[in-house]
C-alpha cells in the first residue's frame, strides 16, 4: 500500500530541497568564572547572534592547561581552549596546538600582518617558532601601584611616583613603619615576595636577559645578579625575622586582608586587573598608577606583559568554525561610538575593565573606558620597552628554578650568586635535555632557527 | 570438565568479565605501558622514542628527585609512628567506659571525612603565623622566653613539621580500626596478667599489643604507603600560603616538595611524561620495599611480644 499523500509530501520537499545547515556547536574550554566569565559569555552570544553557522558553548573549565592537554592526547580536545601565554611553546614544542597560519593565510594576510594589528608584546605572545599559535583573549598590563595615604603620611608628593630606581629604594624606605613599643615592622614601601608571581620580571627590568644567544643567562649575566641582589637587600634591610612576621599577617592577593590594601605595604607592583579587586575589597583607596621606576638609564616605561590566550588543540574537530571566533575576539570595530558598537577584542576588555591588545582602538572604548587608568595601561603596554615570558618549551622550568633562588636570596639562605648559579646550572641541564628531546623527534632544526624572545 | 563446571565457568565469567576487562583497559594496560614508557622519551602527544634507562641514569643525578625523597620520608617518618601513637591512644581512651563514649568516637572520627581541601583551607589560618590558632597556643608560653611561633608553612624549617602535626587530623580512621581491633582483645587475658601482678603499662606491653599487632601492623602500611603518596595538603597549602602563581615546586625554598609533587609537575607542567613514569616506578620499589621491610619487623616484633 503506498502511503498517504498527507504523509507522502513533506518526505519528498526533504528529498528534493537542500537541508537547512545545523549550525556546527564549537566547544570552548575556558578558566573564567564571576563576573570575567559573564564577560566571555556576553562576547559569545554576541558572536553566536552575529551569524547562524556557529554556536560557541562555554565551560568554565578548572585547570584548563592540564585538562586540554590530556583531552588531546586521547584524540577529544575542545575546539578552543583558553590556555595561558607560557604554555603556548610546550604546548606547541609538544604538538597539541594547531598552528594559526593557514587561517591567517585564508583571510588574505601574512602572518606578519595579522601580527602587525597587536601591540608588539602581544604579538610576541601569540607566536613560537615562526608560527601563530594563539589569538589573545585576555591582556594584561603591569604597573606601579602606590597607597598615596601612606605617601601623605611620610611626607611624600602623593601625586608624584618614584620615577628612577633610587628614589623607589629611598620611598620604600622612608615608607617603612615600626611599632614604637615593640619595635616590630607594621608597614613596608616595598616587598619583593608580593605578589610574588614574577621574580624573573626584577631581572628584565634591570635590563638582564635570561635567555640570550642560545644560551641560558640566568647567573651569567651580571643584570640579574644585581636584580637579585637588590631583591635580597629588602630583607637585610628590615630584617628577616621582621619580614617573616610581617608577612604571615598578609592575606591572599585578592581579599580585604591582602597587605597592599590593609596599608602593611605601600608600593606593589600589580596587573592591570587590580583596579577591580580594590573595587571589591577596599573600594575608596586613594591610590595612584605609574610606570615602572627607570632601573636602567634611558628605558622609561618599561613593562611586563602577559595575556591568556585562545588556541585550537590539535585534533579539534571544528578548527574552521574556531578561528572564526578566535579571529572575532581578536578584531574590534574601530569606529564603535557606543557601547553596543563594541565588537571582539574591545567588547571583551571593557566587560572585563582591561586594555585591547590591538593597536587601535575605537573611540568608545578609549573615551569610555570602565578602567580609571586605562590611559596609563595603555602607555605601558604599548611601550616599546615592554616584556613578557621568554618564547622557551622549558619555561615552566626554568620559572620554577628562578623561584627557588628568589626564595633562597629573599630568605638570606644563599647569596645571589649561590643562588642563581645553582639555577643556572638546573636550567641549562633542562635546556640540553629538552634540546635533545626535540632532535629526537626531528623539531629542533626548525626550532632552533628561531631564537627565543 | 563436566557440563555444570563449564556451566559454573561461564556463569563465573559473565559476573566477573566486565570487572576483567575494566581492570585490563583502566588499570593492567596503564601500569605495563608506563613500565614501558618509563624506557621512552614521551611527551604524551608525540610518539615515545626509545632511549633506554637515560630517565633512570638523569634520576640518580637529578637534586630535585633526592631532595623530594628526603621530604617524603622526612614527613612519612615523622608522621607514620605519631599517627599510629595518636591513633592508638585515642582507641585505647574511647575504649574505657566513659560518658559520652559515642559521642567522643564521633567527634574524633569526623575529621576525617572532611574533604581535603577543606581541611586544607582550615590548616591554612590554624598555622597563620600572626593570627593563627596554633601560635595563639604557643605564643603566650614562647612569650616567657622572649620568643615567638614560627611562620609554620611560609617558613622553610617549620613547613614539614607543621604538615605532620595536621596529618594528625586525619587519623580517626585508624582509630576505628584499633578500637576494632581493642575490643577483640580477649578479657581473661587481661584479668590472668591482673591476678599475676602486671601494672597497667605492662598489661598494655604484653597483653594489647601483641594481640592488636596485626592491625597495628595494617594501620602503619596503610599509612606508609598514604605518607608516600602525600599530595593534596602540601600542594594546596605550600602554593596558598606563598603565593608563587602556579609554580606547585613546595615552596618555601622547596621545603614541602614531595615526591608526588615533583612527579605531577614533571608530567603535567613540563609534559616529560617517561621521566614522570621512571620516578613512579621507582616510587613504588620504594614503597614496596618499606612496606615489606614493615611487615617483617611487626611480625618479628609480634612473635617477641609473645
Amino acid at each position: 500500500m503506498l502511503p498517504r499523500p498527507k504523509l507522502c509530501l513533506p518526505l519528498l520537499l526533504a528529498a528534493i530541497l537542500p537541508a537547512a545547515a545545523a549550525p556546527v556547536h564549537v566547544t570552548y574550554w575556558e578558566k573564567w568564572v564571576g563576573f570575567e566569565g559573564q564577560a566571555v559569555q556576553t562576547v559569545i552570544d554576541r558572536f553566536n547572534r552575529s551569524q547562524d553557522r556557529i554556536v560557541v558553548d562555554y565551560y568554565a573549565t578548572s585547570s584548563v592547561d592540564r585538562k586540554t592537554l590530556v583531552a588531546t592526547a586521547g584524540g577529544d580536545p575542545p575546539d578552543i581552549a583558553g590556555l595561558h601565554e607560557q604554555n603556548i611553546a610546550t604546548f606547541a614544542d609538544a604538538e597539541a596546538l594547531e598552528p594559526l597560519d593557514g587561517f591567517i593565510r585564508a583571510e588574505g594576510m601574512s602572518n606578519e600582518q595579522w601580527l602587525s594589528r597587536y601591540y608588539p608584546v602581544y604579538a610576541g605572545i601569540c607566536s613560537h617558532g615562526g608560527h601563530v599559535y594563539a589569538g589573545i583573549s585576555t591582556p594584561a598590563v603591569m604597573a606601579l601601584y602606590w597607597n598615596k595615604t601612606l605617601f601623605r603620611e611620610a611626607g611624600l608628593d602623593p601625586e608624584r611616583p618614584p620615577r628612577t630606581l633610587a628614589e623607589f629604594n629611598d620611598y620604600a624606605h622612608r615608607l617603612t613603619r615600626h611599632d614604637p613599643a615593640t619595635g616590630r615592622l607594621t608597614q613596608v614601601g616595598f616587598l619583593p615576595q608580593d605578589p610574588g608571581w614574577w621574580p624573573w620580571i626584577f631581572c628584565r627590568w634591570f635590563g638582564g636577559e635570561l635567555y640570550s644567544g642560545g644560551r641560558v643567562t640566568l647567573a651569567t649575566d651580571p643584570r640579574n645578579v644585581a636584580a637579585f641582589a637588590w631583591i635580597q637587600s629588602f630583607t637585610q634591610f628590615y630584617g628577616l625575622d621582621n619580614v617573616k612576621r610581617l608577612a604571615s599577617e598578609f592575606g591572599p592577593w585578592a581579599s580585604p586582608s591582602a597587605p597592599f590594601f590593609t596599608g602593611k605595604i605601600a608600593m606593589v607592583f600589580q596587573g592591570v586587573f587590580y583596579d577591580n579587586y580594590i573595587h571589591q575589597y577596599k573600594p575608596g583607596l586613594d591610590y595612584g598608577v605609574g610606570p615602572w621606576p627607570e632601573a636602567v638609564r634611558g628605558v622609561t616605561d618599561f613593562a611586563m606583559a602577559e595575556a591568556d590566550v585562545l588556541t585550537i588543540p590539535r585534533g579539534a574537530r571544528h578548527a574552521r568554525e574556531a578561528w572564526e571566533f578566535i579571529k572575532y575576539v581578536n578584531s574590534a570595530n574601530p569606529n564603535a561610538q557606543t557601547r553596543e558598537e563594541l565588537g571582539g577584542a574591545e567588547l571583551l576588555d571593557y566587560l572585563q575593565v582591561k586594555i585591547s591588545p590591538l593597536r587601535a582602538w575605537s573611540p568608545y572604548f578609549t573615551l569610555h573606558n570602565p578602567h580609571p587608568h586605562i590611559a596609563m595601561m595603555r602607555r605601558l603596554a604599548s611601550s616599546p620597552h615592554a616584556t613578557s615570558v621568554p618564547d622557551m618549551g622549558i619555561w615552566q622550568q626554568y620559572y620554577r628554578e628562578v623561584i627557588s633562588a628568589f626564595d633562597r636570596v629573599r630568605l638570606l639562605d644563599a647569596t645571589p650568586e649561590e643562588a642563581l648559579g645553582y639555577s643556572q646550572a638546573r636550567v641549562d641541564e633542562s635546556w640540553e635535555r629538552y634540546r635533545r628531546s626535540l632532535e629526537r623527534h626531528g623539531q629542533w632544526v626548525a626550532l632552533g632557527e628561531t631564537a627565543p624572545r | 570438565m563436566t557440563r555444570s563446571e563449564k556451566k559454573r565457568l561461564r556463569s563465573g565469567l559473565a559476573f566477573t568479565g566486565l570487572w576483567v576487562i575494566g581492570l585490563g583497559a583502566f588499570t593492567a594496560y596503564p601500569v605495563v605501558a608506563s613500565l614501558y614508557y618509563s624506557f621512552c622519551d614521551y611527551s604524551i602527544l608525540k610518539s615515545p622514542v626509545w632511549c633506554g634507562i637515560e630517565n633512570y641514569q638523569q634520576l640518580l643525578h637529578d637534586d630535585l628527585f633526592w631532595k623530594s625523597l628526603r621530604n617524603t620520608l622526612f614527613y612519612a617518618g615523622l608522621s607514620v609512628p605519631l599517627g599510629t601513637a595518636v591513633a592508638l591512644g585515642l582507641a585505647m581512651l574511647l575504649n574505657c567506659e566513659v560518658r559520652g563514649r559515642s559521642f567522643f568516637r564521633l567527634l574524633f572520627f569526623m575529621p576525617s571525612i572532611v574533604p581535603v581541601v577543606a581541611s586544607a583551607m582550615l590548616w591554612l589560618w590554624i598555622f597563620n603565623g600572626e593570627y593563627g590558632l596554633m601560635n595563639g597556643f604557643l605564643n603566650p608560653v614562647l612569650g616567657l622566653f622572649g620568643l615567638h611561633g614560627p611562620a609554620w608553612l611560609a617558613d622553610p624549617s617549620w613547613s614539614k613539621p607543621a604538615l605532620v602535626i595536621m596529618s594528625l587530623w586525619g587519623t580517626g580512621n585508624a582509630m576505628v580500626i584499633y578500637l576494632a581491633g581493642l575490643q577483640n582483645v580477649p578479657r581473661e587475658l587481661y584479668e590472668a596478667a591482673e591476678i599475676d601482678g602486671a601494672s597497667a603499662w605492662q598489661r598494655f606491653r604484653h597483653v594489647t599489643l601483641p594481640t592488636i599487632a596485626p592491625v597495628v601492623a595494617f594501620n602503619a602500611i596503610m599509612a606508609l604507603i598514604g605518607a608516600m603518596q602525600l599530595f593534596a595538603q602540601a600542594y594546596i597549602m605550600s602554593e596558598a600560603a606563598n603565593g608563587n602563581g602556579n609554580a606547585s615546586d613546595g615552596n618555601p625554598e622547596r621545603s614541602t616538595l614531595f615526591y608526588s609533587i615533583y612527579l605531577f609537575s614533571t608530567a603535567f607542567q613540563d609534559i616529560r611524561m617517561g621521566y614522570a613514569s621512571a620516578m613512579a616506578y621507582i616510587l613504588f620499589l620504594i614503597t614496596a620495599a618499606l612496606t615489606w621491610a614493615a611487615a617483617r619487623l611487626s611480625r618479628g616484633r609480634a612473635d617477641d611480644a609473645f
